[in-house]
């Protein structure tokens, strides 16, 4: 084991970028799973399908980043029509709804999955941006230009998404039907409609997340399994359905590993996630900022 | 996934009819009448999927030839290959399918160590040849004398001996040692640890990362950190290029003489065309590189390129195909010399003798493994951005280890090398 001051600084550093970027990739499973009680397993996936649309747009010479945000209005109307699907064919149905719902979205998961190997073969694909495999050196350390802009990227999500659930009536509406769906009916409200559009933004988030996710690191159709475990880790440890918990459980989640990758051995690091997990919730089972 | 399978059922079930009608119909005839199967399962999806497309292509490539020439013992060739997605899980069952199922003569390991190393006890309880793919000392402990690898190493001495010398001869005395946590990349971590504390080179850092590793910014810090003058890195695919561009945004030090050694994917094109001038200066393995030259190795990759160009797989293919290729080229050879699909005898064949195969003579050792290996060392030069064909010209992996095939030396230090033309 290698310890010295200038490490472990490097190391919290690091976790912090890191730890942005889980938040940033697990902010739309907040809503949908946090919010919605939708058992959205398949958000990875779908993640992964906006890295492989991020990179045909900035084929076109758009930068990784813009055509995530180009494709979020896209991703945002094929939520809804997912969510409108689930709502007709499994929600509305009866109790079970959530195992069955569990094993709709692991079958949309291993649809988008076989798709994006039919339709881009198993290779990986990477894009090309002027932050990509270049630092910012400052003394002796270096930080990567991607993993600031992915830093910067889940600040803003984290914020935009954050206003938008408090400040708006929509957003004050998506906080109510998570809280007490009825009461929001009695309200003239349409519970489905809010649904409807809350899955709409979580897709949509999802594509700027895959955006990232590929200026972070070469994609694969399968790799969407790598972050199930991850990004239901950060949700769980915020607390369902809470935005800045995210961030937090993100950088959380990012430090400590990052510290146990440098300091103790990279054969820790997913135990040490997991074993954190299981302390928050003994201590807080609603999570660190649940409701 | 099967070639012609409803051609096969179709002649299954004349069959099945005609030995129903005649119940005095030999029973050795009906099965000799039907094409010799021979079935794998590879790897088609998951981080493991580009090479084993490719690996596929090459084999179908084999039995398209053999099949134009009348076949083996005058049966036709068929090959059924189902996809394990690059899950070991997934292969006891496939294998099990295989042979109960499918039924079929013959057997080839799926491409790599990790996807193998679960059918290595089912195939040594049932006494069955495997003609191994690209896995490394999966038959170290099964000891299975009916294992018959086309990789061109042995024990990790031939896979990292090239590797330290050049590192030696630079004068340097330290490692960092870097290994996926599984079995391929510990197995090699492994022998690479021995050849190092024989050598009297101090290891000052050694760590084994998890599959799930998304980014290795902080090991590569880490790496830094602890001022190794060779760093020796054991990786799959899609770590393999995340490892390379973190040292190009981290850095490794300047006292590191080299960098490399077991990087899996730095010899498929698409990552190879992608990395492009982040590979400079890598000192890496490969199996294959332009410049070597065997009999009929030329031709074979002209087809290949044409082949592959429709399927979609590798363009260049010099890592898998060929190998893939000599696979079918030493079963044909030993069904031709046992005039038989006894696997036993056909063991006992291949112990013995040597065979000739696009990648040159092939013998093995009591393990399996190649009693002469010839695991190149190449290191990356000049590479650009964005071009593929570069790689068809043998000044971009300057081979050099072993000294038959050596086109240049080592460049050092590292940091010179990547800026090296």
């Amino acid at each position: 084991m290698i310890f010295s001051f200038d490490l472990l600084f490097e190391a919290v550093l690091f976790g912090i970028l890191l730890g942005c970027f889980y938040a940033a990739v697990s902010i739309g499973l907040s809503v949908s799973f946090g919010l919605l009680d939708v058992p959205h397993v398949a958000h990875p996936a779908l993640m992964i399908f906006g890295s492989y649309c991020a990179y045909i747009v900035a084929g076109w010479g758009l930068d990784p980043i813009l055509a995530g945000v180009v494709l979020m209005p896209v991703f945002f109307v094929l939520g809804v029509l997912i969510y409108r699907f689930y709502y007709e064919t499994f929600e509305r149905r009866g109790s079970d709804a959530g195992v069955r719902g569990l094993a709709f979205f692991f079958g949309l998961a291993f649809i988008i999955e076989v798709g994006l190997i039919l339709g881009f073969g198993v290779d990986q694909r990477t894009v090309q941006a002027p932050y990509i495999g270049s630092s910012w050196a400052i003394g002796d350390y270096r930080i990567p230009y991607r993993m600031l802009v992915a830093f910067g990227v889940a600040l803003v999500l984290t914020a935009a998404l954050t206003v938008y659930l408090s400040k708006t009536f929509t957003g004050r509406a998506i906080k109510a039907v998570a809280q007490d769906e009825p009461a929001l009916r009695l309200m003239g409200a349409n519970p489905v409609r809010i649904k409807q559009w809350a899955f709409g933004i979580a897709t949509g988030v999802s594509a700027l997340a895959g955006a990232m996710v590929i200026i972070v690191g070469p994609v694969e159709p399968a790799m969407d399994r790598l972050y199930i475990g991850r990004t239901f880790c950060v949700v769980v440890l915020a607390g369902l359905g809470s935005m800045t918990g995210t961030l937090a459980a993100g950088l959380i989640l990012g430090i400590s590993e990052s510290i146990v990758l440098m300091m103790l051995g990279a054969s820790w690091a997913p135990a040490v996630a997991f074993g954190l997990l299981l302390v928050v919730l003994g201590i807080r089972p609603q999570g660190l900022f649940g409701r | 996934m099967k070639d012609s399978r409803r051609k096969v059922l179709k002649a299954g079930a004349a069959l099945a009819a005609t030995a129903a009608a005649s119940t005095t119909f030999p029973r050795f005839a009906i099965g000799q009448s039907g094409p010799i199967k021979i079935g794998m399962s590879m790897p088609q999806t998951g981080s493991l999927g580009a090479g084993g497309q490719a690996a596929l292509l090459a084999l179908r490539m084999w039995v398209e030839d053999v099949n134009k020439r009348g076949g083996l013992l005058k049966r036709q060739v068929e090959l059924i290959a189902y996809d394990d997605q690059t899950n070991p899980a997934n292969v006891p069952g496939i294998y099990t399918k295989l042979l109960d199922v499918d039924k079929v003569d013959l057997l080839i390991a799926p491409y790599g160590t990790v996807p193998t190393a679960p059918v290595m006890p089912l195939v040594k309880q049932r006494g069955l040849l495997l003609m191994g793919n690209f896995s490394f000392q999966v038959n170290a402990k099964v000891q299975h004398d009916m294992w018959f690898n086309n990789a061109p190493w042995n024990d990790a001495s031939s896979w990292s001996d090239g590797f330290f010398k050049a590192g030696q001869g630079a004068g340097a005395k330290t490692v960092a040692v870097l290994a996926a946590d599984n079995d391929f990349a510990q197995n090699l971590a492994n022998g690479a640890r021995t050849l190092a504390q024989k050598a009297g080179i101090k290891s000052v850092y050694d760590q084994n990362y998890p599959p799930a590793t998304t980014d290795f910014s902080s090991l590569i810090r880490g790496i830094r950190a602890a001022k190794p003058e060779m760093v020796f890195v054991m990786s799959y695919p899609n770590d393999s290029v995340a490892i390379i561009r973190a040292v190009n945004e981290i850095g490794v030090g300047s006292q590191v003489q080299i960098f490399g050694g077991g990087m899996v994917g730095l010899q498929f094109t698409p990552i190879m065309t992608s990395l492009g001038s982040l590979m400079n200066g890598v000192l890496n393995y490969n199996s294959y590189v332009p410049g070597m030259k065997y009999p009929g190795i030329d031709e074979f990759l002209k087809r290949y390129a044409e082949k592959a160009k429709e399927a979609k797989v590798d363009p260049l293919g010099f890592y898998l195909p060929p190998f893939n290729y000599a696979i079918g080229q030493i079963l044909e050879q030993a069904v031709a010399a046992t005039k038989s699909i006894d696997q036993k005898a056909m063991a006992a064949w291949l112990h013995k003798s040597e065979v000739k195969t696009i990648v040159g003579p092939i013998r093995w050792d009591k393990n399996g493994e190649w009693a002469n290996p010839r695991v190149v060392q190449a290191q990356f030069r000049g590479v650009a951005d964005k071009d593929t064909e570069q790689f068809r010209s043998a000044s971009k992996q300057v081979v050099i280890y072993p000294d038959e095939y050596k086109t240049g030396n080592v460049i050092t230090p590292f940091e010179k090398a990547r800026s090296a033309k």
